[in-house]
């Protein structure tokens, strides 16, 4: 038989678009799944903890900080005078810095600075996941904390650039000269790792609310699952309205400010 | 019979330097005893057979650690049925001291201290308060 040149290139430029064909086919349906898997209630039968901030009540007890001390004590974090070295899992931000700057120009002053706690926002797509090179942090199939394993960071930070919330911490010195008392009940760190907010998985396990929650004398913060319509945190985002720290970034904030 | 002063000095050298490591084993005061651990006063039973924790202690700690931390699952059920918490801290050190008993056995096998110490807290330190 004969085959000429021409048959040659037009039988390979056919396997080509039969190859390409499948994996634009690959796309097409991969796309579909991960669809499915974002809009949430596909997943409905699983857990989504979030956590509601009503500011009004926190704001009727200014200069309290029971939640961050509660928080402290629950984790052993240290205190350190130099701002670089801080460590926080749940801090205070005026309250004008965490929302876009554009939707709170007209507020008074006063307003604009009042202190407004703030901590990781356990987010549905949370950047600091993707570009862990270790699997050291991930979203929890379960319950959708965004966890940390402590043994498994290497300290590269990668996490910290990823994150818009600022909701993670280094290690630059020994957290334990900074701690006035050590809490047996959960190890520190130490330096060279990243920490953060895990929303309490350790009191969650034995049937408690997260440490902020419980020591809050205002009950400002409501704890519970977003994906359950009748826990306390829905009735509440059904009934008023509610802002999240720049969802328009695409991470999928899970903790909302009543304002 | 002139030489004969320098084969003795000779003789003497070497067996110096042969018996070298019995004197310095001697001066170290070494023993080939092992080392006295301090076990738990009320308690007999650890975790698992005590033939298991002296070889694999490390491996069901990390089995521990994974379980926790990466599995969500706290609880540990024992070889004789009885439940623990998964904890380094709140389940090892409740029965076992850490320097009559985790640190002896390391500096005598020449482990070092494992790095876990770095976070994990050992109890006897959170009860002295750091200035
Ligand atoms: C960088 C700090 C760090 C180091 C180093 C470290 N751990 Fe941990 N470990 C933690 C933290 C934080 C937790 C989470 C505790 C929780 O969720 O209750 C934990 C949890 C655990 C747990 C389960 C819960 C508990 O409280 O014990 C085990 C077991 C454990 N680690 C074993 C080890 C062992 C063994 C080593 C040494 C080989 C080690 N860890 C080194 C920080 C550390
Ligand atoms: C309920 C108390 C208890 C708990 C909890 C416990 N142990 Fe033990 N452990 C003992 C006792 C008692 C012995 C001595 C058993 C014997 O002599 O037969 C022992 C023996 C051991 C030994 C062997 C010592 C030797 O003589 O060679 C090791 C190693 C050990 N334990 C490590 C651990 C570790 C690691 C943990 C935590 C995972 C742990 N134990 C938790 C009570 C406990
Ligand atoms: C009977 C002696 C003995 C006792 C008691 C003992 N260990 Fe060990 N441990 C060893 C030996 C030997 C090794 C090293 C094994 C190896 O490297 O294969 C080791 C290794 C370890 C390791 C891994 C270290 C590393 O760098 O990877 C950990 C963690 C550990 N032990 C924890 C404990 C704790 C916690 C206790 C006290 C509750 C304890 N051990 C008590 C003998 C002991």
């Amino acid at each position: 038989m004969k085959f000429t040149r021409r048959e040659f290139v037009e039988l390979s430029g056919a396997c080509l678009v039969a190859l390409s064909g499948r994996k634009v086919l690959a796309v097409f349906t991969g796309a579909k799944e991960s669809e499915a898997a974002s809009t949430g209630e596909a997943t409905s039968t699983k857990k989504r903890l979030g956590m509601l901030i009503d500011t009004k009540k926190c704001l009727r007890a200014q200069n309290c900080t029971k939640c961050i001390e509660a928080c402290d004590q629950a984790h052993n974090i240290p205190v350190f005078q130099n701002p670089a070295h801080q460590i926080k899992w749940i801090w205070e931000e005026p309250f004008d810095d965490l929302f876009s700057p554009a939707e709170t120009q007209y507020l008074e002053k006063d307003r604009k600075d009042v202190l407004t706690p703030v901590l990781c926002n356990q987010c549905d797509e949370p950047p600091c996941v993707r570009v862990c090179p270790t699997g050291a942090t991930w979203k929890r199939e379960a319950d959708g904390i965004v966890m940390m394993d402590w043994h498994r960071c290497i300290g590269c930070r990668y996490c910290m650039a990823a994150c818009p919330y600022g909701s993670r911490s280094f290690n630059w010195v020994d957290p334990r000269t900074g701690l006035k008392t050590l809490n047996p009940d959960f190890p520190t760190r130490t330096q060279g790792v990243v920490e953060k907010c895990t929303f309490c998985a350790e009191r969650l396990d034995k049937g408690q609310l997260p440490a902020c929650v419980e020591a809050c004398p205002e009950k400002a913060m409501v704890f519970g699952d977003l994906n359950d319509p009748q826990s306390e945190i829905r009735q509440l985002l059904a009934s008023s309205y509610a802002l999240r720290r720049r969802p328009e970034l695409g991470t999928g904030p899970n903790v909302y400010y009543l304002i | 019979m002139r030489d004969r002063v320098w084969i003795v000095a000779g003789l003497l050298l070497f067996l110096a330097v042969i018996t070298y490591p019995f004197w310095h084993g001697v001066e170290a005061r070494a023993t080939s005893q092992p080392p006295v651990l301090v076990l738990p006063a009320h308690e007999k039973e650890c975790v698992a057979p005590i033939s298991y924790m002296r070889t694999s202690h490390m491996k069901l700690l990390l089995d521990w650690r994974n379980s926790v931390v990466r599995n969500d699952q706290r609880k540990y059920v024992s070889y004789d049925g009885k439940v623990y918490d998964m904890s380094l801290t709140g389940t090892c050190m409740k029965c076992h001291e850490k320097k009559g008993f985790c640190d002896r056995c390391h500096e005598y096998a020449g482990v070092g201290t494992p790095y876990c110490w770095n976070c994990h807290v050992d109890p006897a330190l959170a009860e002295v308060k750091r200035p």
